[in-house]
């Protein structure tokens, strides 16, 4: 299943591409790099960084989905804290949301600790385990042309949606300044119930 | 003293005040302390109860329930509260509201000596992470305790725990 061609795709240009079609979306992204990049590119009250937590995101997205039917959540992750939070992809395939997507962008390294080679390197499919975890539609994303096929999918309510996003082990410094988690918390609150974020 | 051999009062007292402070998802791993809990929340139309791998999971979806305006509780057995100890972290730091429901084993006629030691570290375990700790040991007191930490909870942003001691729950009689 692994093909072991290069990576060409790069964080940050893929992370754009993304988030540019995200309208009203909700973002969770994991701690690391993924919260980065969201911060980086473009900072928004609908967007809730994780800065701990590894191998929260994926289930805050799900609890998140439930709560906000009408709204399209997305997760934005990496590799290393999707691998410590396999479990959740069943639990999201047991629940079916519609309106729940999850995008790893998956260096196949843990970059905040040293560079040091993930699971996904070694083989391990991570689309492949959402397709049989009963996700609705899973795809490992190579190329531009995928990923641009890709993109509207995330935001439509078609059922859970994975996408694995091969980049590459470019590291980009940490730009974002916002990281008081209450902080993140209310603002985000405020943004999506008005005045009932404080009943 | 077995719970298994006719329905007792207190799940069903603990279903009502969940309608009462208008909790809506339900997360939590099997336990047979909650059978009759998840039993009545399942049956619940207007409640989404999701099943999980492991307990942690529900730490982090309840801080997405309340990102998203709903209210949640996590129902687990005392053997789960070890698996959530560092998702508890984002809790604090972010002052989350978490209600927990937390069925005891090893603690009292317990006949598994495997449950013992995360029975006896469960209260001391949640402290240290910040979770405020409050114990039913009499099935009377089930509704008014959870009613109280639901409060607690969702109008302090806190992390609060309710043990429900396996005086309540009932233990298996191993001597049979």
């Amino acid at each position: 299943m692994a093909r072991k061609t290069a990576a060409t795709l790069d964080r940050r240009v893929v992370v754009k591409a993304v988030l540019d079609q995200r309208k009203d979306a909700l973002l969770v992204t994991g701690l690391g790099s993924s919260c980065y990049d969201a911060g980086a590119i473009g900072d928004s009250a609908n967007t809730f960084y994780l800065w701990g937590g590894m191998g929260a995101a994926a289930m805050m997205g799900l609890g998140l989905a439930l709560a906000q039917p009408k709204r399209q959540v997305l997760v934005l992750t990496g590799d290393g804290e999707m691998l410590m939070g396999l479990g959740a992809l069943a639990t999201i395939g047991a629940q079916s949301p519609r309106n729940l997507s999850i995008v790893v962008i998956d260096n196949e390294l843990y970059s905040e600790t040293g560079m040091q080679p993930t699971h996904t390197s070694r083989g391990v499919d991570l689309a492949g385990m959402a397709r049989a975890a009963n996700f609705a539609q899973a795809a490992t994303i190579r190329s531009k042309d995928e990923l641009d096929g890709w993109i509207p999918k995330l935001y439509e309510s078609g059922g859970a949606t994975f996408v694995a996003v091969k980049v590459t082990n470019a590291r980009y410094p940490m730009a974002i300044r916002l990281r008081d988690g209450a902080h993140i918390k209310n603002r985000f609150r405020e943004a999506l119930l008005g005045a009932k974020a404080f009943d | 003293m077995n719970a298994k051999k006719k329905p007792a009062a207190w799940p069903l007292d603990i279903y009502k005040v969940f309608k009462q402070v208008g909790i809506r998802q339900i997360a939590y791993v099997p336990d047979a302390g909650h059978t009759q809990l998840i039993k009545s929340c399942h049956a619940d139309k207007a409640m989404q109860t999701v099943l999980l791998t492991t307990e942690e999971e529900g730490v982090a979806m309840l801080a997405g329930t309340w990102l998203g305006g709903a209210r949640g509780a996590l129902l687990m057995q005392s053997s789960g509260v070890g698996n959530c100890i560092n998702m508890f972290g984002i809790i604090q730091e972010c002052r989350f509201p978490l209600l927990m429901l937390v069925t005891m084993r090893g603690e009292w006629g317990e006949f598994n000596p495997w449950q013992l030691p995360m029975g006896q570290s469960t209260q001391k375990a949640l402290e240290n992470a910040g979770v405020v700790v409050q114990r039913v040991d009499d099935a009377a007191q089930a509704g008014a305790t959870v009613f109280a930490a639901a409060q607690m909870a969702f109008s302090a942003n806190r992390a609060i725990a309710v043990l429900i001691g396996q005086r309540v729950v009932g233990f298996k009689d191993w001597s049979k």
